[in-house]
């Protein structure tokens, strides 16, 4: 049992951490921009299949990862000045509507240059078996990917907390027109930072690549659970989205792997089976609902 | 806000056309399409219905699907307990629009902005994630309807039928919505999207008028739902899914927010060009995604804003 927990504890925290790569981005667009993207779960599908294609040509994981990560960086420069700028200004509105619009763009162009198949990517061969762990194995893939989601994340708190870079951002995400009134040229730091975004995103969709699928219609179940984590951490604040990230993964893992057992051991097995998969697919977004309902801005409020 | 006879007419010219549609298609042999009509005329209520919460009450409610689709699971669940008649089901599935839409606005509207528009999503979800975990609702597969629900004295099994239920269906729901969006209460909501603080300070209600609004709105998407399912025979998951509460969005804004027939423009605009489109090519989502950032762009008022046929001006 113990061995389960721990084992689920690990996956919780590698799936945490890769939503952190993808919540880290949109918080900071949300956050300093006040816009809602919902196309950044394409940059995680566009991301995926780049990297899984390049990885095929190269015969080299890392080249497919690196080559990922540069492709949708260069995209989402060139999305954000021909598009996302005019946009900041909008309401919602037309946010929702030109995001979404750039989904129907995606998938099917996704789908022109690649088929309707599902793409294989494999781990790196190096990594393809599992390691001894504190007495139980475990893939070393899935260990491959928690110190590079570790890794981000430090380089992410160094840059937000420690640079003249991170202060900016701080500031912009706080209070963009003071921001602005103080020398910051939000609009330029801005571009930077979506290309950031959008390259770890890519990052995600990479390194999830070997562990699902790789296809079509793969971002828009992840983007909701990367809202969640960035309304939970309070939206605009990195700090928060690692918070909401782990809490997110992990409560979403342990929640499926041992809520039916727990609920089979206070109640009869036929309650436990129908409530059990229901109860824990609905447990993230019983969590933020709570947290909205105590606090309504989120964990880590980035306003003052 | 006051309906300009511009709009009046507008949309009787729209209900018109629709009411004349059959005897078209029957007169050019083409009867196939009347269960794509039917489709359009339901997106046009669901739409419409999206519309009064997010045009009239101006709250941008991100989880329309769950009243929607969740309409069609009702109507799905009864049928399997042996309850056919829609005179019965088609209720039902309102009234649980309406108590779960009760309890999702009451918390829902504790939030603003942004955050009310993540709640309402999750709130969504959570009914998503909730009726496909649910074995005896199909999982993933969703739940077939045996047959049509049964509307005596009319024959619903007639396609025909179906069309001019979902006709005066959505006819009726038009004009309720207009009488009621120039009744006291109307006049009310009108003022809350002008000013909120004012409305309260004026000792108005505002949570409550809102969540009124947020109500009906989901009432009426719980009928299209179940229109929805007896044109599909089927109640499924996608029905439910955020990108169902997107699309029905989509059309709003497309249409026009706050335009009495802006959410039928934009289901008629939205669903035609998918249906044209796919007969041309498989990829016929790209071009309505180009399309749609074309207006973003251009129109951001959206259909009924190019037509110069605002009839709600912006604070």
């Amino acid at each position: 049992m113990t061995q389960l927990v721990l084992e689920q504890l690990l996956n919780g925290l590698q799936f945490g951490l890769m939503l952190f790569l993808i919540a880290s981005g949109l918080t900071l667009v949300f956050g300093i921009m006040d816009m809602i993207n919902l196309s950044h779960g394409s940059l995680y599908m566009g991301g995926a299949y780049l990297g899984a294609a390049a990885a095929q040509a190269s015969g080299s994981f890392v080249t497919g990862l690196l080559a990922a990560m540069l492709g949708m960086a260069v995209i989402g420069v060139v999305l954000e000045l021909l598009l996302l700028r005019k946009l900041y200004l909008r309401d919602h509105l037309a946010q929702v509507l030109a995001t979404f619009a750039l989904i129907l763009i995606a998938n099917d162009l996704v789908r022109m240059i690649w088929g309707p198949q599902p793409l294989l990517l494999n781990p790196p061969a190096a990594l393809a078996g599992p390691v001894e762990l504190f007495g139980f194995s475990y893939p070393a893939y899935r260990l491959l990917i928690i110190g590079v989601g570790l890794l981000v994340a430090l380089f992410l708190y160094v840059l937000v907390s420690h640079t003249r870079l991170g202060m900016w951002v701080r500031a912009g995400a706080a209070n963009r027109t003071m921001a602005e009134c103080m020398g910051v040229d939000v609009r330029w730091l801005f571009t930077g930072l979506f290309a950031l975004g959008a390259a770890l995103a890519a990052a995600a969709g990479t390194l999830l690549g070997p562990l699902l699928a790789v296809q079509v219609g793969m971002g828009e179940s992840i983007l909701i659970l990367a809202f969640v984590v960035i309304v939970i951490g309070g939206i605009g604040s990195i700090r928060g989205a690692l918070v909401g990230a782990l809490l997110v993964g992990i409560v979403d893992t342990l929640g499926r792997a041992l809520l039916p057992t727990l609920l089979r051991a206070v109640s009869s097995p036929e309650v436990a089976g129908h409530l059990g998969p229901a109860l824990a697919s609905i447990m993230i977004y019983l969590l933020m609902a709570a947290i909205l309902f105590w606090r309504p801005q989120g964990l880590f409020p980035a306003r003052a | 806000m006051k309906a300009s006879p511009r709009s009046n007419a507008i949309e009787a010219a729209v209900l018109f056309v629709a009411a004349l549609l059959p005897f078209l298609l029957q007169a050019m042999g083409e009867e196939f399409y009347i269960g794509f009509a039917t489709r359009l005329l339901i997106f046009a209520l669901a739409a419409t219905s999206l519309n009064f919460i997010v045009g009239y009450g101006g709250m941008v409610a991100f989880g329309h699907a769950a009243f929607f689709g969740g309409g069609a699971y009702i109507v799905a669940f009864l049928m399997q307990a042996g309850i056919v008649s829609a005179w019965i089901a088609w209720p039902l599935a309102v009234l649980a629009a309406v108590v779960a839409s009760l309890a999702i606005g009451a918390l829902s509207l504790r939030t603003r902005g942004v955050y009310f528009i993540m709640i309402t999503l999750a709130f969504a979800q959570m009914i998503y994630y909730s009726i496909i975990s649910l074995q005896s609702a199909g999982g993933d597969d969703g739940l077939p309807l045996e047959q049509r629900s049964t509307l005596a004295p009319f024959d619903l099994a007639s396609d025909m039928t179906l069309y001019w239920v979902a006709l005066a269906a959505l006819a009726g729901c038009l004009i309720a919505l207009r009488r009621l969006a120039n009744s006291r209460y109307g006049r009310a909501l009108a003022g809350l999207r002008q000013n909120e603080q004012r409305m309260e300070a004026l000792g108005y209600p505002v949570d409550r008028l809102k969540l009124v609004c947020f109500v009906i709105g989901a009432g009426i998407a719980g009928l299209a739902g179940a229109l929805l399912v007896n044109q599909n025979g089927l109640a499924s998951p996608t029905q439910l899914y955020w990108t169902q509460s997107g699309m029905l969005l989509v059309m709003v804004i497309l249409g026009g927010v706050g335009q009495r027939y802006g959410g039928m423009l934009g289901a008629i605009a939205l669903l035609g060009l998918e249906e044209a489109l796919g007969l041309m090519t498989e990829y016929a989502h790209l071009y309505i995604g180009l399309a749609l950032l074309a207006v973003v762009l251009f129109a951001p008022r959206g259909l009924a804003g190019l037509a110069g046929l605002t009839d709600l001006r912006r604070a």
